[in-house]
Order: C-alpha cells, then structure tokens, then sequence
C-alpha cells in the first residue's frame, strides 16, 4: 500500500525573527493564542495519516524539545514510528555531505526503516489547516517522482521573496522552479517524493557536493525528473519575519479568517493545565483572540492573549500579541505592541508601535 | 508495596441532579467551565502524591472511563500503581453489584492486597474541594489511628442534614451520629477516610457475613469500630468544600467560582501551581470574542464564540453565543449554540442543546436553577409563546 512518512525540515528556513528567536529556533515561535508555528506542519502531516514524522533541527532547540515531548499530542507517540527528532552529526570519517545532506545522509536509517513508500517534506513556516490526502492521491494517480505543493497569491509580499515559483504546463508538469518574483505560484516548500528516489538524489548531491537538497537535487534537475505540481487555493499564511508574523496574526481577528485556519480537522498542541478565561467585573474584551490561563480585568481590542496572560484594571491592550505568562499592571496602554513570554509590564507604562513596525519587547524582560 | 493506597468512591447516581444524572454518573457532571467533579478529587490525589488509585464505578460509567483513560492527565499512567477502574464483575464464586461503599471496598481487597498498603484512603467522587491527603495521613500516624475521619464545622442548624461526629478535645471520636434531630457536635464528616488496611480488613469481611447490615462505612462500618473500642480521630478541615449534590449546591457551588474571596478551587489554583487542577484537556482553538461580545465576571473555555453579553456566567468548551443574546449567572455546558435574542437568567444548559432565537428562561431569585436541555427547551419556548 502506498503511505507517506513526514519530515520537518527546518535546516534551510531563511527567517528575520529578530527578537522572537533570541533564545528559541523559527519553528516554536508562539502564534495564535496558543500554538507554535511547527504545529501545523506536524498537525497536517498527522491529519494525512502519517504515523512517522522526523524533524530535522540544527539550532536553539530546546524550546522546541519541550514543546514536542513525546510526540503525544499529535498521537506521535506510538510503538512503531511515532516522532523522530534528528540532529546532523555521525560520527563518520568519511562523510563529505554538506548543508541539509548531513541530515539526510546521517539519518538514512529513519528513510530505510520506515514502512512508507513516499516521503512528505514541508518546513515550518507555511501556515495551513489542511490534509495532503488529495496531493497524495494526484501525486500516486500519475506517478510522479516528486508532487510540488504551490499556491497562488493575490499579491507579492516580503515574506514571499524566499520561496521559488513554480512554472506549470500541461498536466501539471512542472516545467521550472524559479526565483521569478513577478510569478504569483508560489511554492510552499511542501513536497512529495518518493522515498527510492529521495534516496538516490541524496547520493547524487553528496557526489556533486551540493548543500540543499530540494535547490540543487530537485530543482536543478527538473529535466531528469518527472516533476507535478498541486495546487493548493485555500486559507494560509507564509510567516518568515516580524511584519508577517504581526500582520497574521492580526488577521486571525477576522472571524472568517480564524475559522478558516482553525475550522476541522483540528490543529493541535502541547497540552496545558490553565483553567478557563476568568473575566473579572472590569474586563471590556473585543474583537479578541483569548487563551486559557488569563484573567482580564482591563480593556482589550483587536488583540490576542496567550495562555496565563495577567491584565489588571484600568489598563488597555490595542491591537498587541501578548504572549504566554505575561503580566500587565494597572493603567498600562499597549498599541501594537509584541511581548514576548513572561514580560512584566509595571504600572503607568505606555507602549506603542506602528502597524508595520510593531513594538517587540524579548522575553522575560520587565518594563 | 505501597504505603497508601486511595479508593475513590465514584459509583453514584447522584438522583437529586435530575437531569443532570441522566446519562451521567454523578462525578462525571461537568464542572467548573471545563472540568468533571471528579477531576477535583483526582487532582488532589496528583497533588498529594498519591499515584496508586482504585475508581470504583457502577452507575453509568462510560464517560467516566473514557474520561480518566489511563489517568495520564492526573500522572496516574504508571507502570507501578497508576489508576485502575474497578466496575462491579463476576469470578469464580459469582459476583455482584456493589450493594453499598463497603461492600464495593469489599469485593476489591484483592485489588488493594496486591499492593500490600499499610494505609487505605477511601475518597469519593462528588465533592468540590482541595486537600492535601498527605496531611491527614500524617495525622493518622501520628495518633496511631486504626481510623482517621476528615470533618467539617457545618452551621449548628445545618448539622441534622450531616453525618456527625462526636469528639473529645484531641478530636478522638467517641460517637458517630448519622442525621441527628440534636446534635452535640457541628462536626461533619466529609466522607474522606483514612484506614489502617489490617484492621480495616477484618472489619470488611465481618461486615460483609452480616446479613443485616447496609454495608456502608458511615452506617455500620465505623459504628462497629466504635463499638469495640479502635481508635478513630477525626482531621479538623477548614478550607473551602463543597458538596454538589443538588442542583442548587451545583449552581452555588459554580458561582463560588467567580468569587474571588470564596476560596474555592480555582483561585486557589490560579495563585498557587501546586494545586493544579487537571484534567482530560480538549486541544482546542482559543476562544473567539467578537465585536459585539461583552463578558464580564466569567469563566469561557476554548473553542467559544461570544458575540452577546455574558455576565457572572461559567460557559464551557465550544459555545456559540450569539448576538444580542444576555446570559446571566447561567451555566453553559459543551457545545451549547445560543440564538440572537435569548435571555438566560440562573438556567443550566446541557450539553450540545440549541436555544432557539427569542427564547426567554429565568429562574427567579429563591427558586431552583433551571436545567434545560433539548427535549424540555421547546416546553419552555412554547410556554412562553403562550404567554405572549
């Protein structure tokens, strides 16, 4: 039976997080009230059936190991596969591999012992509440060696600028992979292949000395390989600097929006304990994403609270992201501002950033 | 070995919960905006080390299965110990339903003699409250007990409601009243127990040969160790608890909540992290207030939707309200969608119900809350158009 296995390769993200990953990598990067940016790709991949997942990670991970545990809430920890978390190294004296070949040439075991026939590569930054059933099933209907998945966007954005383009002919053939900014397909660096193949493009970068597998491996050699395209038109997000990460955000405060990226089948998290929002006698909340663990007793608008968030009266947060733990004294007035976790805000401040420069204040500082 | 193993009591019907006891058995009610009763005695189980757990089941036990799964919410998935849920079940000589709380300890010695406990704690599954169970072990040791019996001061014109305790001054009990017309004591006991297994033992089998007795510990068991002189204390508890026995007393109980000063679970919770409450959690997307939502002195779990006006209300997991829709000092269970225009005053909605647009239901100030769920909605709507 044809199956996937899914891999999180997040050694090639190009990111300007700036503040955001100080002291955490891209992939665990808080978002939406209550997820990291790596639970959509893992959520997908377990939506798809997947029963192993791999995750290929070089840097600042510990945030991301706690987050990950054991895998159990993405019913990831199993007896036969589950998840897989793969560092680079080996020690073997004979290994030239370079860039992300280092992990998949040092991890072929995971490739090898897999049951599935078909590998499915995404990273973390592409943010969608889908399954890759359908893509499967085009990618098996016509054999392809490798199914690209791209979107079309209305307009180009920064946040764009890192992906490639995906040039379509007939049949879905892909007929280049480019860096063409004014091509609006954009590729989602979510990719079928199958796992033989994957296996062989592994050894023919190793041999020519390549770096990126997917750049020098598969788009480099489209002409060799019978390459397809998907395309995927529904609610996403491509989240790869500040601006993006904030204007996403934001945009989540849109009902449509946040039903489309959270409607079934659910993208799930790590698990906390947090009792339910409490709302004291003074909390005047709209148009606000709130997570469990808070207790409001001041004014907030247009904004999204993490879990445990403390606002205390008298005070009000306007179109702000304010994540897990933080505590906001009274007659504090925050205006698209970003707080990091566990930041404590004394009483009397005044923050304010603009919409496309929001303010960012780093973990567990106090102001 | 372990030196103390707990036995949950959680086989109860829970009759005077009406509707709320329909398909539930009473721990497994939901509480607290994202909770079950019981997940307040299983925390403080979690929160007092005590990781080896019988749950005794008999009415309605489904939900209560899934619900505690493996007991990994409550770190109770140990390979060692961990939770065991224990229904009622045919052997070799037979089998039973559990006839009363002593019998149900009764056809489970074996279960507990595999741990060979030195202590038994017999805890049940209907009461809101957090106790350190390792406290009033301490005590039990520390008097040598064979019985130690955790009591409440109730008000004097309360206590014929009450099991009661008559005590010295160091709190060794010397009589046990059940619903006394006059009593001596305000002293009620709690129904938390902790045994000295051995003694408990040969009490349970002589218990379990009486034909005549109702195998209940308040009733015959602790009389019987009264009457040949064991020593039982009764543990002096004075923080907040709550039986949520009546619809009334859940209702109450649920308010206390929202009061900060009340000391009750979840403030408590809030300010210290070792008293954690925890449970079987839903993994759900945040909550979602819209522009015309207005929520104040709440509880919202995730996965709501607020677009009317909540007030002293406590709403659990995946509640639409919605537009111009007031609800106040009300209870909304999961999945409950409220229409535009409805107005809720001291009402109790069960799971999954839908309030049709327009519907108006309040219990007045001294009357009993009003439960809905699906069938008796439409009574109430139709009434009211009767009205109009």
């Amino acid at each position: 039976m044809d199956r996937m296995m899914g891999l999180i390769n997040l050694d090639q993200e190009y990111h300007v997080f700036n503040e955001l990953t100080y002291f955490r990598n891209n992939a665990s990067i808080p978002f939406a009230g209550r997820y990291r940016l790596i639970d959509f790709a893992l959520s997908n991949m377990t939506n798809s059936g997947m029963e192993e997942v791999a995750i290929f990670v070089r840097h600042k991970y510990r945030s991301l190991l706690d987050h990950l545990g054991s895998g159990e809430s993405w019913d990831l920890d199993r007896r036969h596969g589950g998840l897989f978390i793969l560092p680079p190294d080996w020690n073997d004296p004979s290994d030239r591999s370079r860039g992300d070949l280092s992990f998949f040439h040092n991890n072929r075991d995971y490739f090898n012992r897999g049951k599935a026939n078909h590998v499915l590569v995404s990273g973390s930054q592409f943010i969608v509440n889908t399954d890759y059933k359908e893509a499967f099933n085009q990618h098996i209907e016509m054999d392809a060696d490798v199914t690209v998945v791209y979107t079309p966007v209305a307009e180009v954005r920064p946040e764009h600028q890192a992906y490639f383009r995906i040039e379509k002919g007939e049949d879905s053939k892909v007929l280049n992979i480019t860096n063409d900014h004014r091509n609006l397909n954009v590729f989602t660096g979510v990719y079928i292949i199958k796992k033989d193949l994957l296996m062989d493009v592994v050894d023919y970068c190793i041999a020519y000395h390549n770096e990126n597998l997917f750049a020098d491996g598969i788009k480099d050699r489209i002409g060799e390989l019978d390459v397809r395209a998907y395309k995927y038109d529904g609610y996403h997000a491509f989240i790869n600097t500040i601006e993006s990460y904030y204007r996403e955000n934001m945009k989540l405060l849109t009902e449509e929006n946040f039903i489309n990226l959270f409607a079934k089948p659910f993208i799930r998290t790590k698990a906390s304990s947090n009792p339910p929002v409490k709302y004291q006698s003074q909390a005047v909340v709209h148009n606000s994403i709130i997570a469990n663990g808070c207790s409001v007793n001041g004014q907030v608008e247009n904004s999204i609270l993490f879990r445990g968030v403390e606002v205390s009266e008298h005070s009000t947060i306007k179109h702000s992201i304010i994540m897990q733990r933080c505590t906001i004294e009274e007659d504090v007035y925050l205006e698209n501002v970003i707080l990091d976790k566990d930041v404590h805000v004394k009483k009397g401040q005044r923050m304010i950033g603009t919409t496309d420069k929001p303010y960012v204040v780093a973990k567990r500082q106090i102001v | 070995m372990k030196e103390c193993v707990g036995m949950l009591l959680a086989g109860g019907e829970g009759k005077r919960l009406g509707l709320l006891t329909n398909e539930n058995a009473k721990p497994a009610v939901p509480f607290g905006g994202k909770y079950r009763i019981i997940d307040f005695t299983l925390s403080n189980c979690a929160n007092s080390s005590i990781q080896t757990l019988g749950v005794l089941t008999q009415y309605s036990p489904i939900n209560l299965n899934q619900h505690i799964g493996n007991g990994k919410p409550w770190d109770m998935d140990r390979r060692n110990g961990g939770v065991t849920m224990l229904s009622p079940a045919t052997g070799k000589h037979g089998g039973d339903w559990y006839s009363g709380t002593a019998d149900a300890i009764y056809q489970n010695i074996h279960f507990i003699d595999q741990y060979h406990p030195k202590y038994v704690l017999i805890i049940s599954g209907d009461h809101i409250y957090q106790m350190n169970y390792q406290s009033i072990l301490a005590q039990h040791k520390e008097t040598n007990a064979d019985a130690t019996i955790s009591v409440i001061e109730v008000p004097w014109e309360e206590a014929p409601r009450f099991g009661i305790l008559n005590t010295t001054e160091t709190l060794e009990i010397y009589e046990f009243e059940e619903k006394p017309a006059n009593p001596q004591s305000n002293l009620a006991s709690m129904g938390i127990y902790i045994f000295t297994w051995e003694t408990l033992r040969e009490f349970l089998i002589e218990d379990a040969n009486d034909p005549d007795s109702s195998h209940d510990f308040g009733k015959d068991i602790i009389p019987a160790m009264l009457g040949q002189d064991k020593r039982l204390y009764a543990y002096l508890f004075t923080e907040y608890w709550k039986d949520v026995g009546t619809i009334q007393s859940y209702w109450e109980a649920t308010m206390d909540l929202l009061d900060e000063h009340s000391g009750s679970p979840l403030s408590v919770a809030r300010e210290d992290r070792s008293k954690q409450i925890y449970t079987n959690e839903a993994n759900l997307p945040p909550q979602y207030i819209g522009e015309t939502g207005r929520v104040t002195n709440s509880f919202i779990n995730t996965g709501c939707f607020i677009y009317g006006d909540v007030s002293n209300s406590v709403v659990f997991r995946n509640v639409l309200v919605k537009q111009n829709a007031s609800i106040h000092q009300s209870i909304l269970h999961p999945g409950v969608t409220v229409g535009e225009n409805v107005v809720l005053e001291r009402v109790i909605v069960m799971e999954n119900t839908e309030i049709p647009a327009g519907t108006q239901v309040y219990a007045t100030k001294h009357a009993e809350p009003v439960v809905l769920n699906q069938e008796n909605i439409l009574e109430h709507f139709s009434e009211m158009e009767g009205m109009n």
